[in-house]
């Protein structure tokens, strides 16, 4: 199939953990009450964000070892899945 | 949520050029990898029964509820990865049902395609309506629906209408691979969620130690208190679990629903459709750290006063009725009148299934909320999803070509599997209001659909291991299952039960401690009658010859050696693997 399923995952989790964390730096500290006094939108974005990173880096990396697309190897993580 | 709806319709409009034929469509081209068919495979199953239902059933029976994984689905999964997926693949047939033809007859195989596509059917529109009325209680989409100036109640037709409009695009535009690709998403959004949800929850309990000083032994034992029905909370005894789940129910589904087999035969090569569903146990295995959890952490909490996010009336009703509470994070049900339900001892009747949603809304503050919900939706569009692509392969293969309109091209039945699938979602839509108005015919009809699928695998073990099985035995041998299912289902009832639709409405001679004891009794009984009438009816009528059967019956497949790959990607060196982890789970949690 054309399409690695890593970089669709990578791409959703990178913006999910970036969303998240930037609204955890951001946010007023008195909601996490709930969470046991632990940002957790911080620290859940920042893991998500991680492992996005992670699978786009291997998404790509999947993509480039086939014969089938000649991908210029500077592209890491955005344009290429740019095009899901 | 904006940012998941996009990706998943995106990866259906990425994926819709590759759609050429209907091979592409229906069986995403054979070329998919292992892992990714492993996780859709249980991703497919993880509809709305499995997150709500898991975690409802953790809340009310303990870690006995991992039965269901560590009993009944790893080591039926781990069967029909070594045994069972070379005739399913290697036989080139397309569909379940498909093998069945192959294998025994037309009849037979009609039989099952018709029943199995009325299933799908309506458990895609149980998992919307169960969706809906979750977003309504949560309510979620209540902001939005003020901004635009539309009435609450338009909440439940809002969920339904959306729903089926994202599943619709993303299937109806890349077919089995937009289904599979977007399972696989929503398996690790699944997970993202919950994770952070049982670390939060287990740090408040203090760890397994502090759920164990809270709750009676029962709830943290699961094999303890099996040797009687009695002496432990499903209110089954070790045999019938073992018979009735782990062996009649776990392998009927697991081995012979095309809803989850679809997947293993999507995968590129005949070793990898073997690995996919002893992949998928590996992930499968751990499931009840994620979804039974939360439902032990939320009744082993203090009773808590009512959670803001459960609405302004839920609130209110709770405060003021100071007697019938509810249990952990559980809420007592409330009738339509705003009163708690009680039993017969006057006792508020909890409403298990809100355990996993109360917990998000207790621990989650707002962002990570946000996706927890998510997930929580993600997980009831999976299962939607996975019923429609099973539907419009059955309809398409099964039922279409085989029955209404044989020999046309391979555009003609691509176009047909678009229209299923549009026509599947409808129908799916009219059964999430027919479960509104009719919740008695929704219960019916899964009983009906328990009757019919308990004997399956009687069918599927002797056609695949016994060459001498015929196609009329099969068909008579699930015909008498069923009957069986039925006749044992109304002559006994579940303690406590009124006769009806529980049981009993032939006449009562038997009553079982449960209905989960009658549930796995039933299966047994007619998964013995399948079986018995089956070998009956096989050695009366006459056998096909063996040169036909090769490719599709054990003992005249030649066997594809597996020598030439490593050992981790050997299916029974993981099947091995897969077991030994799930008896020493059972083991932990004894």
């Amino acid at each position: 199939m054309g399409l690695d399923i890593r970089l669709p995952i990578g791409l959703l989790f990178s913006v999910l953990g970036l969303l998240l964390a930037g609204f955890g730096v951001f946010s007023d500290k008195g909601i996490y009450q709930r969470s046991l006094g632990l940002n957790v939108n911080l620290a859940w974005g920042v893991i998500l964000l991680i492992f996005g990173i992670i699978m786009v880096v291997f998404g790509n990396r999947g993509s480039t070892i086939r014969p089938h697309e000649q991908d210029s190897a500077g592209n890491r993580g955005r344009s290429a899945g740019g095009k899901p | 949520m904006g940012v998941y709806a996009l990706f998943v319709v995106g990866i259906g409009v990425g994926l819709k050029r590759y759609m050429k034929t209907s091979t592409d469509f229906f069986l995403a081209g054979r070329s998919i990898p292992a892992w990714v068919c492993g996780l859709a495979f249980i991703s497919a199953n993880l509809g709305a029964q499995e997150v709500i239902g898991m975690g409802a059933s953790g809340a009310k029976y303990g870690i006995a509820t991992s039965h269901f994984y560590w009993i009944g689905a790893i080591p039926a999964m781990a069967f029909v990865g070594i045994f069972m997926m070379p005739f399913y693949y290697g036989s080139r047939a397309r569909s379940v049902p498909e093998y069945l033809r192959l294998r025994f007859d037309e009849k037979t195989r009609g039989l099952n395609a018709i029943s199995f596509a009325t299933m799908t059917i309506f458990s895609s529109g149980i998992s919307m309506y169960a969706m809906a009325k979750l977003i309504q209680t949560l309510h979620i989409l209540d902001a939005p629906l003020q901004n635009l100036g539309l009435p609450l109640s338009a909440s439940f037709h809002c969920s339904v209408v959306i729903s089926a409009i994202v599943v619709l695009a993303y299937v109806v535009l890349g077919g089995l691979v937009s289904a599979i690709y977007n399972e696989v998403l929503q398996f690790f959004l699944i997970v993202a969620g919950f994770l952070p949800l049982v670390f939060l929850g287990l740090k408040d309990v203090g760890g397994w130690g502090g759920i164990k000083a809270q709750l009676a032994p029962a709830y943290t034992h699961s094999w303890q208190g099996m040797g009687s029905a009695q002496t432990n909370l499903l209110g089954v005894e070790w045999f019938g679990l073992v018979m009735g789940l782990g062996f009649v129910l776990s392998f009927g589904y697991w081995c012979t629903d095309f809803l989850v087999v679809q997947r293993a035969m999507a995968a590129h090569s005949m070793s990898a459709a073997r690995r996919t569903p002893l992949i998928a146990a590996l992930p499968k295995m751990v499931f009840p750290f994620l979804v039974i959890l939360p439902g032990l952490i939320a009744v082993a909490l203090p009773a808590q006063p009512a959670v803001p996010f459960t609405g302004p009336r839920a609130a209110r009703t709770t405060s003021r009725e100071v007697v019938p509470t509810g249990r952990g994070l559980i809420p007592a049900k409330i009738d339509q009148t705003g009163n708690p339900v009680l039993d017969a001892n006057g006792n508020a009747v909890l409403d298990y299934d809100l355990a996993i949603p109360n917990m998000l809304v207790h621990y989650f503050p707002t962002g990570i909320l946000g996706l927890g919900l998510t997930a929580l939706l993600a997980s009831f569009m999976s299962g939607m999803a996975g019923n429609v692509t099973a539907f419009n392969t059955v309809w398409t293969y099964d039922i279409y070509q085989a029955y209404l309109h044989k020999d046309a091209s391979d555009q003609h039945y691509l176009w047909m599997g678009r229209m299923a699938t549009v026509f599947g979602i409808a129908l799916s839509i009219a059964a999430a209001y027919a479960a509104t108005r009719f919740n008695n015919i929704m219960d019916f009809l899964q009983l009906v659909f328990a009757f019919v699928n308990a004997p399956l695998f009687a069918t599927f073990l002797l056609g695949m291991f016994w060459k001498r099985t015929t196609g009329h035995a099969a068909f008579a041998g699930l015909l008498s299952g069923t009957a069986a299912a039925a006749i044992h289902q109304g002559l006994t009832l579940p303690g406590g039960a009124a006769p009806g639709i529980k049981g009993g409405w032939l006449a009562t001679v038997h009553l079982y401690p449960s209905e989960m004891a009658q549930n796995f009794w039933t299966a047994i009984w007619a998964w013995s009658v399948c079986f018995l009438v089956t070998v009956l009816v096989s050695l009366i009528t006459r056998p096909r010859k063996e040169s036909e059967l090769a490719g599709l019956v054990y003992s005249l497949t030649p066997r594809n050696s597996e020598r030439h790959l490593p050992w981790y990607k050997r299916p029974a060196v993981l099947g091995v693997v897969v077991l030994t982890l799930a008896l020493i789970l059972n083991i932990i949690f004894w």
